[in-house]
């Protein structure tokens, strides 16, 4: 005991941290010790694996999309900067290529229309679902989460199957490619504004019905107001997980001119690649990133003094 | 005031009006028609029902129906009782039986699926630990970069790895230039490691936000209180922090699994051999050829058969979780 107190004296001056010393009666290399003991210590091997982590998440990205500036035909030496594979280029460039610049079109109309069909039906989906209390709601909202969760592939050929032997009406293409989308997209507005509505609760639609508006009247005047966050941020992630979407749209797709930027992509990358490909990828990379940051910067004007944290934690929670 | 005293008899005025305020809002909801709410929910169940149940019943009837002998199309069988379970016991004599072809390529889903998974929690638990406790100010900015990924198309996420494995590829250069290989190494020629890496990359981002999230909510002053309590730092990790967590890393792991387990295109791209493919592999083969809907039909179904458990899992919680 005495022994003990003795080493934890001795210790104090060294760490200034008794309890640890203390626990720890194996003395620690001398520089090390209070290094190691210390309960403000930087976590930086943490910082740094954080930071490596990034680095190799991003950076292949950014060696692709640098490479979309190369004016030569390599991806991998860089032969001088150029925009010739965006439209300098006469026949190749993605603005001269009809395939490519058909593809860009393409995927930029099934990210609009994707979206205003999905959103309000999502929207309507979970204001209904969080009022009309019942089993068959309950049902309708478990069918939701499984369409969230459910491997696109097997949505894809589903799909696939529908249309070409039941609905032959729908023809491949365009028609199909919508209907598959807003399909697998609905449930991105229903599960952030039921969400958004649990927080809210009741009350102020209430409150506006007890002054006397109508049912509909306070959904409009009060309820849909403070939804518009939510709704927004929705279409926003709608918007651009569509311009991203690969697996349903290719199954969907008819010929060469339905056939949107990331088919192309997955079509060249092993056969015929030139940096024009990368160019693509390049565009379809920054319109969404456009397409978020814009909704982060108004998601933020829109919930301004609300208490809470900041809108990008906001926008993470609701993936 | 007057009638809170009155009817409670209670001298604490808040609790009355509390109380009757809950009341009021239990049964507000009669002033509703009937089929108010019921009318906005009407067009999202219908989408479904058209256009997610529906195309499932067709997997199911094209799986369990028949050939036409003349033009090798799938025809549907629609009524349950008549369905034919040829098909499927063909497939499933190709997965278990003694000619099986189609069995290495489930084992092999399996396998790429659990390291892949592994590897992700692995990568993106320090990273979201990280994150969420010690970021401090710059919270924000890594929180950016994490979910950077997201939004950047998963083909071209793909592409930039197609680039730098290649022979040509920054990678090999590097490599070569530093004297570790002697000569250029094809990556993408049908390689185990590179697929699972490849899945690694394309899915980790589905790991790191719900961990990221997980985390976040855990109360830092139950971390203070397991320090104060004497715990040592490894040691509240060990008993606070990593039993708080439990519930993010399931929910991460079914996540980033589910999709890999319909992912064919990672596999088409990084290495394009059939030694290294996979159940959605199988699945596209067999839709892009014609003849063999059938098959891919039934694959589909095994396919569901496999993840509906997890995703029901998924689900439930989730549930669990918005209505808490």
């Amino acid at each position: 005991m005495s022994e003990q107190a003795a080493r934890s004296q001795e210790a104090l001056p060294r760490t200034s941290q008794e309890p640890a010393a203390r626990r720890r009666p194996v003395a620690l290399p001398a520089p090390l010790g209070p290094w190691l003991t210390s309960p403000w210590r930087k976590p930086r091997f943490l910082e740094a694996f954080t930071v490596l982590y990034l680095a190799w998440s991003l950076l292949p990205v950014g060696v692709a999309a640098l490479f979309s500036f190369n004016s030569g035909r390599s991806r991998s030496s860089w032969q001088g900067f150029s925009l010739r594979w965006y439209w300098q280029d006469p026949s190749l460039s993605v603005w001269h290529d009809p395939e490519l610049h058909d593809a860009l079109v393409h995927s930029l109309r099934l990210a609009t229309i994707t979206t205003l069909v999905a959103v309000p039906i999502g929207v309507a989906f979970a204001i209904g679902v969080d009022r009309w209390r019942g089993r068959l709601a309950r049902g309708a909202s478990f069918q939701m989460l499984l369409s969230f969760v459910v491997p696109e592939l097997v949505l894809g050929v589903a799909l696939l199957f529908l249309v070409s032997n039941l609905f032959r009406f729908v023809h491949l293409g365009a028609g199909a490619q919508i209907l598959g989308l807003v399909t697998y997209q609905l449930s991105y507005p229903a599960v952030i504004v039921r969400a958004r509505l649990l927080s809210i609760g009741p009350e102020y639609e209430e409150a506006a019905m007890d002054l006397g508006a109508s049912p509909a009247g306070a959904l409009r005047r009060v309820l849909l107001p403070l939804l518009w966050p939510a709704v927004f941020a929705s279409a926003v992630l709608v918007f651009a997980d569509v311009i991203d979407d690969f697996v349903i749209v290719r199954y969907l797709s008819s010929d060469a001119a339905t056939e949107p930027m990331s088919v192309k992509i997955y079509a060249g990358a092993r056969s015929a690649p030139t940096p024009a490909l990368n160019a693509l990828a390049t565009v379809m990379l920054v319109s969404s990133l456009v397409a978020v940051a814009l909704g982060v910067l108004v998601y933020r004007r829109l919930t301004r003094g609300e208490r809470g944290t900041s809108a990008v934690a906001d926008f993470a929670s609701q993936l | 005031m007057a009638s809170s005293t009155h009817v409670g008899g209670s001298p604490l005025p808040p609790t009355p009006p509390q109380k009757q305020g809950r009341r009021r809002r239990s049964t507000s909801g009669i002033r509703y028609p009937r089929w108010f709410w019921p009318l906005f929910a009407a067009p999202g169940m219908l989408w479904l029902a058209l256009l997610f149940v529906l195309p499932v019943y067709v997997v199911l009837a094209i799986a369990f129906g028949t050939i036409d002998p003349l033009f090798r199309t799938p025809v549907p069988t629609w009524y349950p009782a008549w369905w034919d379970t040829t098909q499927l016991r063909v497939v499933l004599d190709n997965i278990f039986g003694p000619g099986a072809y189609l069995g290495p390529a489930f084992v092999r889903t399996f396998v790429y699926v659990a390291c892949a998974s592994a590897l992700c929690l692995a990568l993106a638990y320090p990273v979201s630990y990280f994150v969420a406790r010690y970021a401090g100010r710059r919270k924000v900015f890594y929180l950016l970069l994490l979910i950077a990924p997201f939004w950047i198309s998963y083909m071209m996420r793909l592409l930039a790895w197609v680039n730098l494995l290649s022979t040509d590829g920054l990678l090999d250069r590097v490599l070569v230039g530093a004297g570790l290989i002697g000569s250029p190494v094809n990556w993408l020629d049908g390689r185990p490691v590179t697929v699972v890496l490849g899945l690694t990359y394309g899915y980790v981002p589905y790991m790191a936000l719900p961990l990221f999230a997980g985390l976040d909510r855990i109360d830092a002053n139950l971390l203070e209180a397991a320090r104060d309590l004497g715990a040592s730092r490894a040691r509240t990790f060990w008993r606070v922090t990593l039993p708080l967590s439990r519930q993010p890393i399931l929910a991460g792991l079914v996540i980033t699994a589910l999709p890999m387990f319909g992912d064919y295109f990672t596999n088409d791209l990084l290495s394009g051999s059939p030694s290294t493919s996979m159940i959605g592999n199988l699945i596209n083969d067999a839709i892009g050829t014609p003849g063999q809907a059938i098959q891919g039909a039934v694959l589909v179904v095994l396919l569901l058969v496999i993840l509906l458990l997890p995703m029901l899992w998924y689900v439930r919680a989730s549930n669990r979780e918005g209505a808490r």
